[in-house]
């Protein structure tokens, strides 16, 4: 189709939704009305179960299989990345090159951050059920702080800190362990990621159950996967090249 | 005016599939895709928000446990959904890649390989 | 019923951790075994269901007085029955890549099961928010698995439009389900049926419905939906189609029905539902069959036909009858083993000729004589040559939409039948036989060509595992029309998933479902077996034309609306988002305007 009958169709049918889409927000109950039928039910289980952070109660208590398959999500999409983009059969991977210089003050930051921020992760992960944050938040905060020691290095420097291979266990295990954190509730409460772990003192590390073990594990496979992520697009942008026959 | 933030979450959502119809890159049309996933964020947070000093579904020593925060099951839905959204991506940049490799080009205009 | 997702999860994890060091018959084999024990668990699933429903509240969040914060997994013996379907079709297609695919270590086998996980979960969940999680799932996979030959230009290119129009429409479902939420509060299936309830259609219940719909109509290809599943069906490996034809474009349908009758069916009529979805199902069904035609690429030529057959089993739920969506169910199930084994067969020819064009293999394939005879039954039964299930359902699905007054239906079908059965023989018999005109290759420039990458490579005979797959699949497809009950059971598996208060009853507050009403014996009738022999002798004429159609002038008065069809398919993805606005907008005007 050419550009401009593609506008017209699209401003046509996007029009016609926009319209059902505004006479349904009047319709909505006004913005910031105490109509809330689910977090009245939800709040008081969080608290029973011993939860302070209500929205990792929701995440991995009350609507945990919500998170599994999100988790599935995550894992299946790194190794669908992979795949494709695995190098190819006329390409192969080649050793770069250690070339390029930072800045002294670049890698100074760099230094003085990394560890602040891979202990910051690990807090985040580690409270997740008390305080806002959770395996998920921390896991990419690690990760990601982690490439710090790309920003200030090589790619080269990189690859030699962080060997992928154990990632890739994390991330597969990680994902895995959801799962089987999943059956061993099935056989001691009898329901599939049932909340089997003791409460303890509302408010600390350990009284959340399995809330607490199923946001570590998520934290786990968070930081296997998106370093296997990442590792991906770095090997297919900087170091497969078509083969020199 | 009481409907605002639904407004603005509809706008986002409907420019992001604009900018998909209007795209010449793969990489652009990608990121219009994240863009109209974050306009569900935007109506989902909107929608879970509780006027009148309501606070954040976390309790501790200052918070104690009580319904009037705003709602928590919102937050968890969007936080799901941020995952799978930028899992998502990822797939697709590095399918975009991969055409990039193939075909030489990631403008959607000059992709021929499926017609007809 | 969690602990099949669980397994295809922990499994795949296990591969793509593992896949690099194991040999391939390890990984072929845990694959397998997986597969074929969740196959085993679904029947089992089924069979304790039987006509009743199976549930279970995961977390151990038993509702108490009718309210609970949790999500549940209800099995009835519509779900069940899709649950065995997708086990047992995934373990055809891992049968048939037994060892030739190329399997880069681990990574098809664990995509493939994150896909079964991804699907089984769907089936089972009995709540809205937790259904598009593993609608997305589904979806990532299905991406990852339809670009997995990265040397292939068309793969890419096909799994990128895959990928972003189904992403796409998951998310505006996820608007949707943002949108009912604020209305009532609930995520549930059962609850959002009974807190929905008989309220007034409003604005919000309407567009609601039309955005939450719109990720499945994109899933399930009903036109305008649909431009994705072509590309992406010619250009995936041969055993990941047949899941795709055979089980994933089902289930968007399976996901428009559970929805409307759990959460819609109490506010909006069902008079408006009926009109907008036989409208659409028709349109789809005549959009696939004509486009099928044009078609050289085989695989995207089997594509078509599954769009046409999406639009006539969208027909058969359209009616709103149990004997409507019992007949498509059975149709369903004798098709997905009918049209994956066509799949299996093009992706023999394609390892073997390392072409599926239509033109190219003239004549080529001359030798096989065993894939010959198999193609033809294939394509024969996709016709709807009687005792196949597809004959059993579309008689059955044809009796409903006319007994609901829909007298042209029965028409319909017979005539789409025809159109991609005989497009499917035509190509057959300028492929194995060496019938017809010698084409002319300049004649179809605006259709893909055949060109592809194989997925693997043969040079010799036809290798036991993938003969194996294709006669299992095709058995199914025979007894799917044989076995003695089963368009009772269907009707019976339709009444269950139509009756949506007795479900969320059942759900929240442990009440025993309504006693089923003695159904009407959906069997083989006489009507029903004649006009299944015409649409196969129809077909046969179709495929002849096509064979001899430069002697036949009177054919070309359609090739401008062809040509002008073709056209429309042009694999930009910025045009496929605008039809997808247009579809939507049709949506609102059938569903929300007799409303105002």
């Amino acid at each position: 189709m050419t550009r401009p009958a593609r506008l017209i169709i699209f401003l046509l049918g996007g029009g016609v939704v926009a319209v059902a889409f505004v006479l349904a927000t009047l319709d909505l109950p006004h913005f910031g009305s105490d109509h809330h039928p689910y977090r009245d039910l939800s709040v008081p289980a969080a608290v029973q179960h011993g939860t302070a952070n209500v929205v990792s109660a929701v995440n991995f208590d009350q609507r945990a299989i919500d998170t599994f398959g999100e988790e599935s999500i995550l894992i299946a999409s790194v190794v669908g990345a992979a795949a494709l983009l695995r190098p190819s059969r006329e390409e192969t991977e080649r050793r770069v090159p250690d070339l390029g210089r930072t800045l002294e003050s670049t890698r100074l930051i760099g230094y003085v951050l990394l560890p602040i921020t891979l202990v910051l992760g690990m807090d985040v992960v580690a409270h997740g059920g008390t305080t806002p944050g959770g395996g998920f938040q921390g896991g990419v905060i690690l990760a990601t702080g982690l490439h710090l020691l790309y920003v200030v290095g090589s790619y080269p420097a990189l690859d030699r800190l962080r060997p992928v291979v154990p990632f890739e266990i994390a991330d597969g295990a990680g994902a895995a362990s959801f799962a089987v954190v999943g059956l061993i509730g099935l056989g001691s409460t009898g329901a599939f990621l049932g909340n089997f772990l003791p409460f303890g003192q509302f408010g600390q590390i350990l009284s959340t159950g399995t809330v607490q073990v199923l946001s570590g594990v998520v934290g786990v496979e968070v930081v296997g996967g998106m370093v296997v992520l990442l590792s991906s697009f770095f090997e297919q942008e900087i170091a497969v090249r078509p083969e020199d026959r | 005016m009481a409907i605002y933030a639904y407004l603005v979450a509809g706008y986002l959502i409907l420019i992001g599939c604009f900018g998909i119809i209007r795209s010449r890159h793969l990489v652009h049309a990608v990121v219009c895709l994240s863009i109209a996933q974050a306009g569900t964020y935007v109506l989902l947070i909107a929608i879970g928000y509780q006027a009148g000093g309501a606070s954040a579904p976390v309790f501790g020593s200052t918070t104690k446990p009580n319904k009037h925060v705003v709602d928590p099951v919102v937050q968890a839905m969007a936080l799901t959904d941020i995952v799978v959204s930028a899992t998502v991506t990822a797939l697709l940049l590095a399918l975009a890649i991969q055409i990039n490799k193939r075909q030489g080009t990631v403008d959607p205009d000059e992709l021929a390989a499926l017609k007809g | 019923m969690p602990v099949l997702v669980a397994a295809c999860v922990i499994v795949a994890c296990l591969i793509a951790v593992t896949g690099s060091v194991l040999p391939r018959w390890a990984i072929d084999s845990l694959a397998i075994a997986t597969v074929s024990g969740v196959t085993l668990g679904a029947v089992v699933l089924l069979v304790r269901t039987g006509s009743d429903r199976s549930y279970v509240w995961l977390g151990g969040w038993t509702p108490h007085r009718g309210v609970s914060v949790g999500i549940a997994f209800v099995a009835d013996p519509m779900s069940a029955a899709l649950g065995v379907l997708i086990a047992g079709l995934t373990t055809c297609a891992l049968l048939f890549s037994w060892h030739y695919l190329d399997a880069v270590g681990g990574h098809f086998h664990a995509l493939m099961l994150f896909f079964v996980a991804g699907m089984e979960g769907f089936v089972f969940s009995a709540d809205l928010f937790d259904m598009v999680v593993f609608f997305e799932l589904m979806g990532a996979a299905a991406y990852a698995l339809t670009g997995f030959h990265v040397e292939d230009e068309t793969a890419v290119e096909g799994g990128l439009n895959f990928g972003l129009v189904n992403s796409l429409g998951a998310y505006l479902s996820l608007t949707g389900v943002a949108l009912l939420y604020a209305r009532v509060g609930q995520l549930g299936l059962p609850q959002l049926g009974e807190s929905l309830g008989h309220q007034r259609p409003d604005a919000l219940v309407v567009t609601s419905f039309v955005l939450v719909m719109t990720g499945f109509m994109v899933k399930g290809a009903f036109v305008p939906f649909h431009f994705w599943l072509a590309d992406a069906h010619a250009v995936a490996p041969a055993p990941v189609c047949v899941l795709f034809s055979g089980v994933m474009v089902e289930l968007g349908l399976y996901g428009v029905a559970r929805i409307f009758w759990t959460v819609y069916a109490g506010t909006i009529p069902e008079d408006d539902i009926r009109r907008a979805f036989v409208i659409i199902g028709a349109v789809t069904a005549v959009v696939g069959a004509v486009m099928c035609l044009g078609q050289r690429h085989f695989k995207r030529l089997l594509a078509f036909s599954t769009i046409a057959h999406m639009g006539l089993f969208t027909m058969g739920f359209a009616v709103l009858t149990a004997d409507g969506l019992g007949g498509t169910a059975v149709y369903v199930l004798g098709h997905a083993g009918v049209k994956s084994a066509l799949f299996l067969i093009a992706g023999v020819l394609l390892a073997r000729y390392r072409t599926i064009d239509e033109l190219e293999l003239y004549g080529v394939a001359r030798e096989q004589r065993l894939t010959a005879g198999l193609f033809f039954v294939a394509a024969l039964a996709l016709a709807g040559l009687p005792p196949f299930g597809t004959a059993l359902g579309k008689s059955i699905a044809e009796e409903a939409m006319a007994s609901a007054g829909y007298h042209w239906g029965p028409v319909l079908f017979v005539v789409v039948s025809a159109m991609t059965g005989g497009a499917v023989l035509r190509f057959g018999a300028r492929a194995f036989l060496g019938l017809g005109d010698r084409p002319d290759p300049e004649h179809s420039e605006e259709t893909t060509t055949g060109e592809e990458e194989p997925d693997e490579r043969l040079s010799g005979a036809v290798p036991f595992a993938m003969r194996a797959a294709v006669v299992v699949l095709l058995v199914g497809g025979l007894a799917a029309g044989v076995v003695p009950g089963i368009g009772k059971a269907a009707a019976h598996a339709a009444e269950r998933l139509m009756d949506g208060t007795g479900y969320a009853g059942q759900v929240l507050s442990g009440r025993s479902p309504a006693p089923l009403l003695p159904e009407p014996a959906a069997v083989w009738t006489g009507a029903g077996v004649w006009l299944s022999l015409l649409s196969t002798v129809l077909a046969v004429l179709v495929a002849a034309a096509g064979l001899w159609s430069r002697r036949l002038r009177w054919l070309d008065a359609g090739e401008p609306v062809m040509r002008r069809l073709h056209r429309v398919h042009t694999g930009h993805i910025g045009d496929y988002v605008a039809w997808m606005f247009a579809g939507m907008a049709v949506m609102v005007v059938l569903v929300g305007l007799p409303l105002v």
